[in-house]
């Protein structure tokens, strides 16, 4: 919230005026009300592995992250360059493969990945858009760099927590939003339904029929399914409620089976049919990847969409971008250490204290060694692994993340925080909803943002 | 038109908030007959044992070997985990079901029912004190209320309405059924020249189990009478919970869900035969062919035509 001098920037004036004005008792309660809110809507995730907080909360701050208008134009055309290259690039890698003849990107980078999925090697993807929605998680270190943390082109989640955000804050600070212009993002759900039915298979009648697919309510992000598909009037579905009949996907109706044209599937590429991947899965649909082939059935987002995800694959964006748009990057990545390198592996080595080494398939805040925040032992037997296994890493120093003002037990103190925006690419046009969902690390100090390891969110608000 | 798994889940999810509902009634009127002394009549009967027989769990509880009393009755059919149709697990399968149907709810059901789910954990188990039995009991009802309620109020009237109602009053013709055919004998009009203070109490509790009591006086303007008792609960359509007016539910809700669906199937067949067999039959004939066979070929029936709308409809 304060610029590099300490003076605090002017998109938090009126904030910083109201929480100046508001009691701190006051604050307190409305936190309170808050998280009530949220408990009786629902808003919970499940955690794997703890029967007991079967459904927990994500802690929702009550202090909104404020953005400008101007600053996120910047973020804006970034993001619609960079999706845009996303979607090329996983075309590109299922068919001609441009990108690896000119060296841009090393092959076995490709083609040992497990997201990499052969299946879908000279597959038509519907109007060449293999990932209608992508979430792009950003940082920033200062007030002009913005750096890409991380590509999420497989399922990416928090959306209904975006959207939930702004509905708990706007309940219960109206005079806040009185006092300040915020770009609205209610339209997201809506946005949403129209970029899915713009990339219905073109036998599709003109009305498609899309539905949800869930992998049920024990689901970490199932009550994000079932908000969407009702945002949107969509049916939510299981796998038991689907069944592929000559290469036609139907849902089982009380009028008898309906077809489904276009699949927003939250379920991953291995369990979604047990005839063409995990033949174990009970979560999806036997026949379903034969639909899909026969152009029959768009998938939101299409199969092995996770190689764009891949952190090795991520730090040759800049120059993927430059490759199929001829124009610079708007957004920048992380500088980062490719661990594959010999010279970066010495030198990553070398610096492990002061930075942070991630495995390049891992997500959710997992496997990762935060270097500044390790102990001795954690160094060394990181440093084992990556002698051992070094194509598995990467490494990137520890930013100098932008912090926001937080409600915490000893009252305002500042803490990290990220932003995922979520990109919407149509075959008619890119939507984005003006801001996104703001993670924040709630221990003091933290960088780690994750839902799972104990991080919230708060309402992202972008300000005139 | 609507996902089969969704009539499924809806339709028993209805079904388990008025479970709920009716248990919290029994519960009640077991908890007024166990206050009248038993001097008042020959053999002294344990309405808790009772009240276990109408919410037909009376064999699990004696499996826990547990002495039938008013403490552990109670805590048995409002709270026990290890008893499936226990109020709190009713609350908790209509809960799950909810969760898994949320986008076919509307708001105020959904938060009725998840938040009965969250304030079901801040009930002391253990205080089975007259006063925290009521509280318990009037909150049941609230919920069962708020859920119908806003049902009833706010849902689109589209499959997912009829299907909630179905499994609504399906429960319902169940359960009173069942509370009738636990105290059938007191109801035998051979019973009359019998009846001393307790059986006016048995029949009043019958009537109050039902929460009748007050609609029985509006109907008939006259002391109770036994046969009167099975006359309203049978086949009387102005009373809400007899099964007559289950049954006129049923089949309406049957004929608009064959009307959107534009076909009359076996469901609808059933229905309303049985519908019109209420509607033609008099007590009297009734009490001649034995109460308690019609009654158990009533819950037989019911049963079967439950299986017959999910057959139809969602178990293709």
């Amino acid at each position: 919230m304060h610029g590099t001098n300490g003076a605090i920037r002017t998109a938090y004036r009126a904030v910083e005026t109201w929480l100046d004005e508001t009691p701190a008792d006051l604050l307190a309660q409305r936190h309170a009300e808050a998280e009530l809110l949220f408990r009786r809507t629902g808003i919970t995730f499940n955690v794997y592995g703890e029967s007991d907080a079967e459904e927990r909360l994500i802690p929702y701050d009550i202090i909104p992250r404020i953005l400008t208008a101007a600053e996120w134009e910047v973020l804006r055309r970034g993001l619609v360059q960079r999706v845009d290259v996303l979607n090329r690039l996983i075309v590109d890698l299922y068919g001609p493969r441009e990108v690896i003849a000119a060296g841009i990107l090393p092959e076995e980078l490709v083609f040992t990945n497990a997201a990499y999925r052969p299946e879908m090697i000279g597959m038509h993807i519907p109007w060449q858009i293999p990932v209608p929605i992508s979430g792009i998680d950003i940082v920033r270190v200062d007030a002009d760099i913005f750096y890409v943390l991380e590509d999420n082109a497989r399922t990416p989640s928090g959306v209904s927590y975006m959207l939930n955000n702004r509905d708990v804050s706007m309940l219960l600070f109206p005079d806040l939003f009185a006092r300040n212009r915020v770009q609205p993002i209610e339209h997201y759900p809506d946005a949403l339904l129209a970029t899915l039915a713009s990339l219905a298979p073109a036998n599709a009648p003109s009305k498609a029929a899309i539905a949800l697919l869930t992998p049920g309510s024990y689901n970490s992000a199932y009550y994000e399914h079932s908000f969407l598909s009702d945002r949107m009037g969509i049916e939510l579905v299981e796998g038991h409620d689907l069944a592929v009949r000559d290469d036609v996907l139907y849902m089982r109706t009380t009028a008898g089976p309906k077809r489904v044209d276009v699949l927003y599937r939250r379920v991953d590429d291995d369990f979604l049919d047990p005839l063409a991947f995990n033949p174990d899965s009970m979560l999806g649909v036997p026949g379903l990847f034969s639909a899909y082939k026969a152009g029959n059935l768009t998938l939101a987002n299409a199969i092995g969409t996770g190689i764009a995800d891949d952190k090795a694959v991520y730090t040759y964006m800049p120059e993927i971008i430059r490759f199929f748009t001829g124009e610079e990057p708007i957004l920048r990545n992380v500088p980062t250490w490719r661990c594959r390198e010999p010279d970066a592996l010495a030198y990553v080595l070398d610096h492990l204290e002061e930075l942070v080494v991630k495995e390049v398939h891992g997500s959710g805040g997992y496997g990762m060694l935060v270097g500044p925040a390790s102990t001795v032992h954690e160094r060394t037997t990181f440093a084992a692994k990556l002698r051992a296994e070094p194509e598995n890493f990467i490494a990137q120093p520890t930013l100098a993340l932008s912090s926001c003002p937080t409600f915490v037990d000893g009252g305002i103190a500042p803490r990290h925080v990220d932003l995922r925006p979520f990109v919407l690419s149509g075959s008619d046009e890119t939507r984005i909803v003006p801001g996104g969902l703001t993670r924040v690390a709630l221990k003091e100090g933290s960088l780690v943002v994750n839902s799972s390891q104990g991080g919230g969110t708060k309402d992202t608000w972008v300000i005139d | 038109m609507m996902l089969a798994s969704t009539a499924d889940h809806l339709f028993w999810m209805s079904r388990y908030v008025e479970r709920a509902d009716n248990l919290s009634r029994i519960l009640t009127a077991a908890s007024r007959i166990a206050a009248v002394p038993h001097i008042y009549g020959d053999e002294p009967t344990n309405e808790w044992e009772s009240a276990l027989h109408t919410a037909a769990c009376v064999d699990t509880f004696h499996a826990t070997e547990r002495e039938p009393n008013a403490e552990n009755v109670f805590a048995w059919i409002a709270f026990d985990d290890d008893n499936p149709s226990s109020i709190a697990n009713c609350i908790r399968s209509a809960r799950t079901s909810a969760r898994i149907v949320r986008t076919a709810l509307t708001t105020e059901t959904w938060e009725s029912i998840n938040s009965a789910y969250l304030e079901l954990k801040r009930f002391p188990k253990t205080d089975s004190s007259p006063r925290a039995m009521n509280r318990f009991i009037d909150w049941t009802r609230q919920i069962s209320m708020q859920v119908a309620g806003s049902q009833f109020r706010n849902m689109l009237r589209t499959d997912e309405y009829w299907f909630s109602r179905l499994g609504m009053y399906i429960e319902r013709a169940d359960n009173t059924t069942r509370i009738l055919d636990v105290k059938y004998h007191v109801l035998l009009p051979a019973h009359e020249k019998i009846g001393g203070g307790v059986d006016y109490y048995q029949w009043a509790s019958i009537l109050r189990s039902v929460s009748a009591l007050t609609a029985y006086h509006w109907v008939y303007r006259q002391s109770i009478k036994p046969w009167l008792v099975a006359d309203l609960l049978l086949l009387r359509e102005e009373m809400p919970r007899s099964l007559a007016a289950c049954y006129l539910n049923i089949t309406s809700f049957l004929d608009e869900l064959a009307m959107v669906h534009g076909r009359q199937g076996p469901s609808q067949r059933a229905a309303r035969a049985l519908h019109a067999r209420l509607r033609n039959a008099r007590m009297e004939d009734i009490f001649n062919t034995g109460l308690h066979e019609f009654l158990e070929e009533m819950l037989v029936e019911n049963g079967r035509i439950s299986d017959t709308i999910a057959k139809q409809y969602y178990l293709q």
